[in-house]
């Protein structure tokens, strides 16, 4: 029978995923000196299971990898060896190396060796420096080729268990029928050592046996190693002699043996050799060459993990469900007018269902922001040592829950962020003892709810923005006119602008200058907004406020003629009456609205999607100010509804992408409207007036 | 009716392939992900084998070997080891806890059958 493994192959490299998590984490700990005992045990069990489960599954460049490391955390975790720094870099550089493997594998592409093979003879090298003898005799057992030990007439057995053996689970009777299916057996069992009936034990084992073990012409002769794989199990547990029938024979391959054996085991282990680099650039080329195997395409099904308690939940509301639909119906069977109280409370109940049936199933989706945290310890730690600053991580509100999609958008802004903190807030240790600070800088990643948003503030206590280099390069670009007064608000802002970096010297952590606006850019798509707060000397505050999820939204539903649109509410400013006075054309074509200080062009929504409005007088519409990408516009719309969530349908899965528009609903009264997009609007309405609209 | 077996292992892939396996073979098969999990299920029923892997978090198998000797119905229950072929002393120390056998990983399914097989006849 043979088994398709490939189906428990994605089972394994996720799990194997967090168990790289935890050998990173638990490492790290060691790094710092916070971790216990059990710490290095766990960091040693998930390199171990990644190790069976790798072999098992056929990966075997990630099992032959992982026993190397595995070997080093065995020695480090029975105190054979110290946890030096060298030691848990070079163990950090495997959890990468394993990781590159296992996306390998995901994709089902051949790896690329060439780090892997480096990183392990590093591993070699420092195992190999050992002080005690060499590590594991257990490979002695497979590199002894065993001999086939085989003899033309039989053997002679003799078994006498001890008398705990059948305590271990082993039947002595299976034994036999095993060794029954070898040949042809005859049996004499000695009874000598059974006692008294009274005092028999009968969980002991008081029996001996005599067997001849004889080949028959079906058969053939029979391996010894046949024989003695079926007693392996009870070796220590009975006294056991295995003998050929005809001595002779036997004599003579046991030499042999014997030989072959001696000749093994001076076989040396793996010399450890640094490989020239010629040789480790045939490695890559080759490596390169086999890789474009094809990529497997959308493996990215994705699968998340939900606690047992959120299914329960989910039940448990479903069958209230039910319960209510069954009254419902056996309500409507035989309905009169004296029962529409009930009815309205049955209703009623339906709707408190319903709802809290979506919360469940919107919950399912929403993990700790943990998640996303967890691989900063890990950056803080390689970063600080390569910028020689001295960092503390700290860490607050991971339970903190939010969507697996925003999630997964949100990391790379973050970690743009961060580096920014480390590279650019946090100052040298010197620096930071001159001005009376703290040597260890710390930087604080934080998350907590706020209405339907999550709130994330990444701040350091570093030397703050410096906001007169700030405005001078915002001059220097042309941003700012030199005569400009700005807030100091708007100034920090200017960070977040397209091609902006103050960074004297470019880094390769950060300061390429195509970083914070991508960040905003980022966090806007998600509909969220990054703002930034600082103190010179003190240190800079980056927060991010990102909706829980991306599957529902706070609209605020807008009428025009017939048509009913949604606009999410973060865009919105504010919403006025339309003063006619207030309205100026631009070179006579494009219309802006005098909003206090600000012009804001007007965008009129029946123009851009050319539907039928109940009036264009302005005096008679409503404006609704909403802030897009890169500016503010005023929407004219014939009336405003209500406000309320609504499940966004993706468009683009039941129709195709429309400019302007980021997806759609189902309303109330089973309408569809669209949900406005205002960036991709803001866009169109330019289309349709070609005329420049930002001053 | 077909035999019983309790598949113990923390790595779920393992448990997964385990289980398949043998319930591709017509036996039937209880999954615990760890030593406690396991004896907790052991204390309300008996199985016709016990397949513990060794390293876990919670209970090692070791520890539940232990444990499971010491339940009236487990005395003479098979148990067997996944184990890797490291673990030389950790195969004499499961045989003094009480374990029948092992099963050195990595395996492949057909060499999980035929022992679980020798086993169970």
């Amino acid at each position: 029978m043979s088994i398709d493994l490939s189906q428990f192959k994605q089972t394994f490299i996720e799990e194997s995923d967090e168990g790289l998590d935890v050998l990173e984490s638990g490492l790290l700990a060691l790094d710092s000196g916070t971790a216990d005992d059990e710490v290095i045990h766990a960091v040693f069990r998930a390199a171990h299971s990644i190790k069976g489960g790798a072999g098992t599954f056929s990966l075997n460049e990630i099992a032959n990898f992982t026993h190397v490391m595995e070997t080093l955390l065995d020695e480090m975790r029975d105190g054979r060896r110290a946890i030096s720094k060298e030691a848990i870099n070079l163990l950090l550089n495997s959890v990468d190396v394993l990781r590159e493997l296992m996306a390998a594998a995901r994709d089902d592409v051949t790896p690329s060796m060439a780090r892997a093979d480096e990183v392990k003879q590093q591993l070699d090298a420092l195992l190999a420096q050992s002080d005690d003898e060499p590590t594991e005799p257990a490979t002695k057992e497979e590199t002894l080729a065993p001999v086939p030990e085989r003899t033309q007439s039989g053997w002679q057995i003799n078994f006498r268990p001890h008398e705990h053996m059948l305590k271990t689970g082993n039947d002595t009777l299976r034994m036999f029928k095993e060794l029954a299916s070898l040949g042809d057996m005859e049996t004499t069992c000695d009874v000598s050592m059974v006692p008294e009936f009274a005092l028999m034990d009968p969980e002991l084992s008081y029996l001996s046996w005599s067997i001849r073990l004889m080949s028959n012409e079906q058969i053939g002769s029979i391996d010894k190693a046949l024989i003695e794989e079926i007693f392996e199990w009870v070796e220590d547990d009975c006294d056991l002699s295995i003998e050929p029938l005809d001595a002779q024979i036997a004599t003579a391959d046991r030499v042999q043996r014997a030989e072959t054996g001696s000749a093994t085991s001076t076989v040396t282990p793996d010399a450890i050799k640094p490989v020239s680099p010629e040789e480790t650039s045939i490695v890559s080329t080759t490596a390169s060459k086999t890789i474009p195997k094809k990529k497997k395409l959308s493996t990215e099904t994705g699968s998340i993990r939900v606690g047992t308690d959120k299914v329960d939940s989910l039940i448990n509301m479903v069958g209230e469900l039910v319960i209510t639909q069954s009254m419902l119906s056996q309500m409507g069977d035989e309905f009169s007018m004296d029962k529409l109280e009930d009815l309205r409370e049955g209703l009623a109940q339906l709707e408190r269902n319903t709802r809290e049936l979506q919360e469940s199933v919107m919950r399912i989706r929403m993990l700790p922001i943990s998640f996303s945290f967890q691989r900063f310890p890990r950056l803080v730690h390689d970063l600080s040592q390569k910028l020689s600053k001295k960092i503390e991580l700290k860490m607050t509100g991971e339970q903190t829950e939010l969507d697996k999609t925003v999630m997964e958008k949100i990391g790379d802004p973050m970690v743009h962020l961060v580096r920014n903190s480390l590279d650019h807030g946090i100052e040298l240790p010197e620096v930071r003892r001159a001005a009376g600070k703290d040597e260890i800088g710390i930087i604080n990643l934080n998350a907590y709810h706020q209405g339907g948003f999550i709130i994330i503030e990444i701040s350091d206590d570093g030397a703050g923005l410096p906001k007169d280099k700030l405005l001078a390069k915002a001059i220097e670009k042309g941003l700012v006119s030199p005569d400009e007064e700005l807030a100091d608000e708007k100034i920090y802002d200017l960070i977040f602008h397209p091609g902006f970096s103050t960074a004297d010297q470019v880094s390769d952590i950060s300061g390429r200058g195509v970083g914070m606006d991508v960040v905003r850019k980022n966090i806007k798509e998600l509909g969220g907004k990054v703002g930034v707060s600082t103190e010179p000397g003190k240190g800079t505050t980056f927060t991010i406020r990102l909706p829980l999820t991306l599957a529902i939204l706070d609209g605020q539903l807008v009428r025009v003629g017939n048509e009913t649109y949604i606009i999410p509410l973060v865009s919105i400013i504010e919403s006025l009456e339309i003063e006619t006075s207030n309205i100026n054309s631009i070179a006579g074509m494009t219309e802006v609205y005098k909003m206090r200080d600000d012009y804001i062009p007007l965008v009129r929504l029946y123009e851009v999607f050319d539907v039928q409005p109940q009036t264009t007088r302005l005096q008679d519409c409503l404006l609704v100010v909403v802030e897009g990408d890169g500016g503010k516009a005023g929407i004219v719309v014939d009336d405003l509804l209500s406000q309320q969530q609504v499940v966004i349908k993706s468009l683009e899965t039941n129709y195709k992408r429309l400019p302007g528009i980021s997806g759609a609903t189902i309303l109330g009264d089973g309408t569809v409207a669209l949900i406005l997009d205002m960036s991709g609007l803001l866009a169109l309405a330019k289309e349709v007036e070609p005329v420049k609209y930002y001053a | 009716m077909s035999k019983s077996i309790l598949a113990v292992d923390d790595s779920t892939s393992m448990r997964q392939m385990v289980a398949f396996t043998l319930k591709g073979a017509g036996y039937q098969v209880t999954e615990a992900a760890d030593g406690q999990q396991a004896l907790d299920i052991a204390k309300t029923r008996g199985f016709d084998l016990v397949l513990s892997d060794v390293n876990m978090p919670v209970m090692d198998g070791i520890a539940l070997i232990k444990q499971l000797r010491t339940l009236p119905n487990y005395k003479f229950t098979p148990i067997l080891m996944l184990t890797t072929e490291a673990g030389t002393s950790k195969k004499m120390e499961g045989k003094s806890a009480g374990a029948t056998g092992w099963i050195v990983k990595p395996f492949n399914p057909d060499q999980l059958l035929n022992t679980v097989k020798r086993v169970l006849g």
